[in-house]
């Protein structure tokens, strides 16, 4: 199929378009206003409904309300948007309601800057959110695989009840990349969604009686049982939601671990090493949550460290930790603030730390 | 030195890139830039007028393009503050005042990144050329009905009138020679409907031995804003 040239966030409206997306609630912020914009003009000629929210707090809101009525519901926004949502994200998880969340996430804390940045790594795999609950969380290293990621995870969420999450940092939302978009599903008509979906909302007309969603629940036997409920859903994406890539770790000496922009640099940085001679490897975690432990299984005995490698202070590093448990030593190399380091400085801080662990 | 070449050097000396968003306009523009100050062309100075996008502006190459003898101009901050403030540094006058300078304007996309050279109409009266920098993968301006929509809308922002069309239709790194040729006859068959005439077809330099003596200009893109890593496959 002929590719098409698009910029990342204009490639991740229309993904979410062609999957059936039915609502899109948004507030803008920077790197991430092409999608709000792009929906604005594009979701209501496929029959959709674009709201201009006043806040993230009334977009969430918004989505949460529209999303259990059982249509096909799609969010976006930028780090400190996504911070803004958090209540409303542990409310949808307890109310088993599908979502489809993008953070097109940049530097921070707080309003930070609008340069690329990956600090909203421990927010996205561990949740802002109260209580006990989970989102999957995906990264993709480009544009094509952000786009079959937003029209894979609305059959997720659907599958799940539960959100899903795309971690786009700011570099995937404003480059530009030739990519194939996927068909177009169009929108599910109400009476099929009752079908379907017979939790949802869709009126007395279409199901017996009254459909409550809420995230209410005062006894506290009630709690801890759908508590335990949801976490068999959890167990479930620990079994199956687990995905990532690796190169070359069998006969590597440097193991670099990272993820979307950075994983990219990463791989230009394992070619500049072995014009070195010296043998690297990457693994891209594209789950975030749940970590792909098990790549870890595969470096060989040659390895003498492995580098978590990121746009944040060294969020990731714990994870990578845990992984490797204790098998070899870690690393960080890391940039923040919104800068993006040069492949280049990534050779030379890895040669480094290969050099001390030596 | 091509036709398209000697127009840039020796032409009207205000050269205004437009364009649909994302058809390469800004690639477009520091490479322009960077073959006249290899000509060594005196006074030259790039206008960076993008009010649209955050990332990916011409500003990002101010030392690479000062290096080789452009004045780079832009925000106040001179691209320093990474924030979107929607302001352009007062200095911008000085190389559309000063008749020895020839400088290059580089606006935003679309007729909504045009308007910005509205604010400098009084001085884009005369001596200007506005070049019209179309990409026939971008699905804004795939089709010739879509095409001639963007330039219109163009003209009608600005009350300029686009003087020549730029064929850049690309793929980024994975453009062939088809793409190429393909875009050009496509940049004709705009040209045919419009009187415009179309200066020349862009690709990179790899691309450039295949595609020439076709009958067309071929104009090499420098890819100065692209890192490699982005294209990289993980």
């Amino acid at each position: 199929m002929k590719k098409i040239l698009m910029k990342g966030n204009e490639a991740f409206a229309e993904a979410a378009i062609r999957a059936g997306c039915k609502c899109y609630c948004g507030y803008p912020i920077t790197p991430q206003n092409e999608i709000p914009e792009y929906m604005s003009h594009e979701l209501p000629k496929a029959g959709g409904a674009f709201v201009q929210a006043e806040s993230e707090l009334a977009a969430i809101n918004m989505a949460y309300g529209a999303a259990a009525s059982g249509g096909r519901v799609f969010i976006s926004s930028s780090s400190p948007g996504i911070s803004l949502m958090q209540e409303g994200l542990g409310f949808i998880c307890s109310a088993e309601v599908p979502l489809v969340v993008l953070n097109v996430s940049r530097g921070g804390p707080g309003v930070g800057g609008i340069q690329p940045g990956q600090a909203d790594y421990n927010q996205v795999t561990r949740g802002g959110y109260n209580g006990d609950c989970k989102i999957p969380v995906f990264a993709p290293a480009g544009i094509q695989e952000c786009v079959d990621l937003i029209y894979e995870c609305f059959d997720l969420a659907e599958e799940y009840r539960n959100p899903m999450m795309i971690l786009a940092d700011g570099m995937m939302g404003q480059m530009m990349e030739p990519i194939v978009l996927p068909e177009a599903k169009g929108i599910t008509p109400v009476d099929k969604i009752s079908e379907e979906k017979p939790w949802a909302i869709t009126g007395t007309d279409s199901h017996p009686g009254r459909n409550v969603i809420y995230s209410l629940r005062m006894e506290p036997d009630v709690l801890e049982k759908h508590v335990y409920h949801l976490f068999e859903k959890y167990e479930k994406a620990e079994k199956e939601l687990v995905r990532y890539k690796s190169q070359g770790l069998e006969d590597a000496e440097i193991v670099f671990v990272a993820f979307g922009t950075m994983s990219r640099l990463c791989a230009e940085a394992v070619e500049l090493l072995a014009e070195k001679g010296i043998k690297a490897g990457l693994i891209r975690p594209i789950s975030l949550w749940p970590f792909p432990d098990k790549a870890f299984d595969e470096i060989g005995d040659k390895c003498k460290i492995v580098i978590s490698t990121e746009l944040s202070m060294g969020q990731m590093l714990a994870d990578v930790k845990s992984a490797v448990a204790g098998r070899w030593k870690c690393g960080l190399i890391n940039r923040t603030g919104g800068i993006v380091p040069s492949s280049l400085e990534i050779v030379e801080r890895a040669i480094k730390l290969w050099e001390e662990a030596k | 030195m091509t036709d398209f070449l000697s127009l840039m050097s020796q032409g009207p000396r205000k050269i205004a890139v437009t364009g649909h968003f994302g058809c390469g306009k800004t690639e477009f523009a520091v490479s322009l830039a960077m073959e006249l100050a290899k000509m060594n062309i005196p006074n030259l100075a790039l206008a960076d007028l993008d009010l649209e996008n955050p990332y990916f502006r011409s500003r990002e190459r101010m030392e690479e393009l000062e290096n080789a003898g452009v004045k780079v101009y832009s925000d106040p901050f001179r691209g320093k503050n990474g924030s979107e403030l929607q302001t352009l540094d007062p200095a911008i006058r000085t190389p559309l005042e000063d008749n020895s300078c020839r400088v290059i304007l580089d606006a935003g996309g679309d007729f909504t990144g045009a308007m910005i050279l509205n604010q400098y109409s009084k001085f884009l009266k005369e001596d200007t050329q506005l070049l019209y920098v179309l990409n026939k993968n971008r699905p804004g301006t795939a089709d010739l009905e879509s095409a001639l929509f963007q330039l219109r809308s163009i003209e009608d922002t600005t009350s300029l009138s686009v003087s020549g069309i730029i064929s850049n239709t690309h793929l980024i790194r994975y453009t062939t020679e088809e793409d190429v040729i393909e875009g050009w006859e496509f940049a004709q068959e705009l040209s045919a409907m419009t009187g415009i005439p179309a200066l020349c077809a862009c690709c990179m330099e790899h691309l450039v031995p295949l595609v020439s003596g076709k009958g067309f200009d071929v104009f090499p893109i420098g890819m100065y804003m692209r890192d490699t890593y982005l294209d990289k496959q993980v």
